[in-house]
């Protein structure tokens, strides 16, 4: 194993690791907040995505497209909020469950309906599609340094919202005990649509931005989903710094171990057996690291409510 | 009342009784998501070869299994059962096939228009199951004795972790030998980042890539490799590049030789008829997905014309008998019901319109069967 490899994996691995927080951050929010189990949040994924993809090939500006993908899916976000989700706090959650996988088939046939079976291509802006030379010799994408440097960004702007704001402490609140905080005058239900409006927007982004990266296809959300909530369960519930801590330790968990997992197997294996072992370890890899830190921490790295 | 009961009898008795002795195709395919070209690509060009046979008695029903194993399965139960079509088709992917095709063949003959998993070919063969496309190893293994006859010292090998993709680079080192490569990587199935397995690549030292990542999965790395400025040279299958993915990848793709048993520019005139009749009916040039669901539907017309679909023994004949025009030129099964065939190498060039497409080069294997024809008893 040289530095050089390991270099660039660790920034694979922090790049995977901070788009899945983008996604992680909306569903834990709306958990911690509102006790909402959302399974509906690839789906907003794939509309930032999709919108992005859209615009960016009519404006010929990814950038446009990017910012038009993320308030699209926050829009999305709030009428659905409005339209469904509101009706949902009060029941228990095989209720939301149900109701937000309905909502993940409703997105995907509208997907199909407006935009068609076939994937869309959104390529990288022009900008950012070189390459940076990294210590060791190898050559890093640009773009995923971008990505890397906007998921930090955000990482640091939702602290700040969450920690340094009026709305922050209302969340807060929301969190700890929301029956006082209605008692108390705020406007509750305004409150839970900004909230899942956030979230959403959050996961349209990081649809979009992955989107570039790869093709846009109808359910395209829902294996980015179901890492997500292995991230919430491993950073703890309703944190958001568990989130980011969650999500990149499992960004670097899941790319180190694809890589280095066969490589090991290979000291003490025949190659192919080694392969086929190691890749098929590598990919329970984060599910062995949640269930070991359910079993040492059952409430995850940073509990909501410590 | 009782006179009543029977009139509604046998009224349910006139819906129920077969409306003409037509000949009914049940088609399971992937039509939605990252594998979805593929299977619009048979299922179009089977729907073209039905249109042009001008036979109104064959009826097509066509089916979406999303790339999703239990989806195709029950779906393959919805059709024998109540739809109660004589003759299946269309599925893709390898795990799909292997859910539906080893119980489709008791009741159904079962025509593969592309999956050629390896265990179907040996073991499972069935006298009910034929592949009209290829065995999966067949493009891999002329692959590999187009790099060993290259000179190429060094490959990095790469598919996803799946029947198709074990047989992909068992047949590729069956060809090439497993001595030397650079590295042997299984990805995930459906996996759309591969910055990993970039990073292998170039810390590797590998002098070329051998990589099977059929529909989305090929764009995706495709486009991720081309930005990560690795710059070994790339090799593969036509499933890696098909004329969608060359679209969607662009000029990173100019210059990469790929394997397949069919291309467009394949001089024959079934072959000219078809690429033009398919340009015209769906404006897009076909890809080898096309072609396959286009001579699936050719082998089963000319059967039919044969014999009836109920004379099983009789039709089964028919079909291996295989006396259809193929696209790709001379065709025959083998004794487990999978093609003999040549298969061709491909570059990819810049096109009339300066867009990057196939062109023939040359063939790679001659009159070439599948390596587990001696394991298929029946």
């Amino acid at each position: 194993m040289t530095l050089a490899l390991f270099l660039e994996q660790l920034l694979n691995g922090v790049q995977l690791g901070l788009t899945l927080f983008l996604m992680a951050a909306g569903l834990t929010l709306v958990f911690g907040v509102m006790g909402l189990i959302n399974l509906a949040h690839g789906a907003l994924y794939m509309t930032g995505a999709f919108v992005c993809a859209t615009v960016a090939g009519a404006t010929g500006s990814f950038w446009i497209g990017l910012g038009a993908g993320a308030l699209a899916a926050a829009a999305a976000g709030a009428v659905v909020e409005v339209a469904v989700i509101r009706r949902l706090y009060a029941r228990d959650h095989l209720d939301q469950v149900l109701a937000t996988f309905a909502l993940i088939l409703i997105f995907s046939e509208g997907a199909r309906l407006i935009f068609g079976d076939r994937p869309l291509w959104l390529d990288i802006p022009a900008a950012l599609s070189g390459t940076l030379a990294l210590p060791g010799g190898a050559q890093y994408p640009l773009y995923r340094l971008a990505i890397i440097g906007i998921g930090l960004g955000l990482a640091g702007g939702l602290w700040w919202l969450i920690n340094r704001t009026r709305i922050g402490m209302q969340i807060r609140a929301g969190e700890a005990d929301r029956e006082m905080i209605a008692a108390l005058g705020v406007d509750i239900r305004r409150l839970y649509t900004l909230v899942f409006a956030l979230g959403a927007g959050l996961a349209g982004l990081a649809g979009a931005l992955v989107g570039a990266l790869q093709s846009v296809q109808v359910g395209m959300g829902e294996p980015v989903l179901i890492l997500a909530f292995v991230v919430i369960v491993i950073g703890g519930i309703g944190s958001v710094k568990g989130a980011l801590a969650g999500a990149v330790l499992v960004g670097v968990i899941d790319t180190m171990g694809r890589v280095f997992l066969p490589a090991t197997f290979g000291l003490f294996m025949a190659p192919a057996e080694a392969t086929a072992t190691g890749s098929a370890l590598a990919s329970m890899l984060i599910y062995l690291v949640m269930a070991l830190v359910l079993a040492l921490k059952p409430k995850g790295l940073f509990p909501a409510d410590a | 009342m009782r006179r009543l009961l029977a009139a509604g009898v046998a009224a349910m008795a006139l819906i129920s009784a077969p409306a003409s002795a037509g000949t009914k195709v049940g088609m399971i395919t992937t039509l939605s998501g990252g594998g979805s070209h593929l299977g619009i690509d048979v299922r179009d060009g089977f729907a073209l070869a039905l249109k042009q046979s001008g036979r109104s008695d064959v009826e097509l029903v066509v089916r979406d299994d999303a790339n999703k194993p239990d989806v195709a399965k029950s779906l393959s139960d919805e059709l024998i059962q109540s739809e109660k079509v004589d003759i299946l088709t269309g599925i893709i992917f390898s795990n799909l096939a292997m859910a539906v095709v080893p119980g489709a063949v008791r009741d159904v003959f079962y025509i593969s228009p592309n999956a050629g998993p390896s265990a179907l070919a040996g073991k499972l063969c069935n006298p009910n199951y034929f592949n009209v496309a290829w065995q999966n190893d067949n493009l891999h293994e002329a692959m590999g004795a187009h790099m060993k006859g290259a000179g190429l010292k060094k490959p990095f090998i790469l598919a996803p972790n799946y029947p198709a993709g074990t047989d992909a680079l068992n047949g590729f080192k069956r060809f090439y030998g497993s001595e030397g490569l650079a590295g042997e990587v299984y990805t995930q199935l459906g996996q759309t980042d591969y910055a990993a397995e970039i990073a292998q690549i170039r810390a590797s030292g590998a002098d070329s890539v051998f990589f099977f990542l059929p529909g989305g999965m090929g764009i995706a790395f495709m486009k991720q490799y081309a930005a990560a400025n690795v710059g070994t040279p790339v090799f593969g299958p036509a499933f890696s590049f098909d004329e969608i993915i060359l679209g969607a990848v662009g000029d990173a793709a100019l210059g990469v030789k790929n394997t397949s048993q069919w291309a467009y520019d394949l001089d024959n005139p079934a072959n000219k008829a078809f690429v033009e009749s398919f340009r015209a009916e769906y404006g897009r040039t076909p890809t080898l997905y096309a072609s396959q669901g286009f001579d699936a539907a050719n082998l089963i017309l000319s059967a039919l014309g044969k014999a009836e679909v109920a004379d099983k023994d009789a039709f089964r004949a028919a079909l291996r008998a295989a006396e259809f025009a193929s696209v790709r030129g001379a065709f025959r099964f083998g004794p487990n019901h999978h093609p003999i065939q040549d298969i061709y190498v491909r570059e990819v060039v810049a096109g009339a319109d300066g867009k990057p497409t196939n062109r023939l080069v040359g063939v790679a294997l001659k009159d070439h069967a599948d390596a587990y024809a001696a394991e298929c008893k029946m």
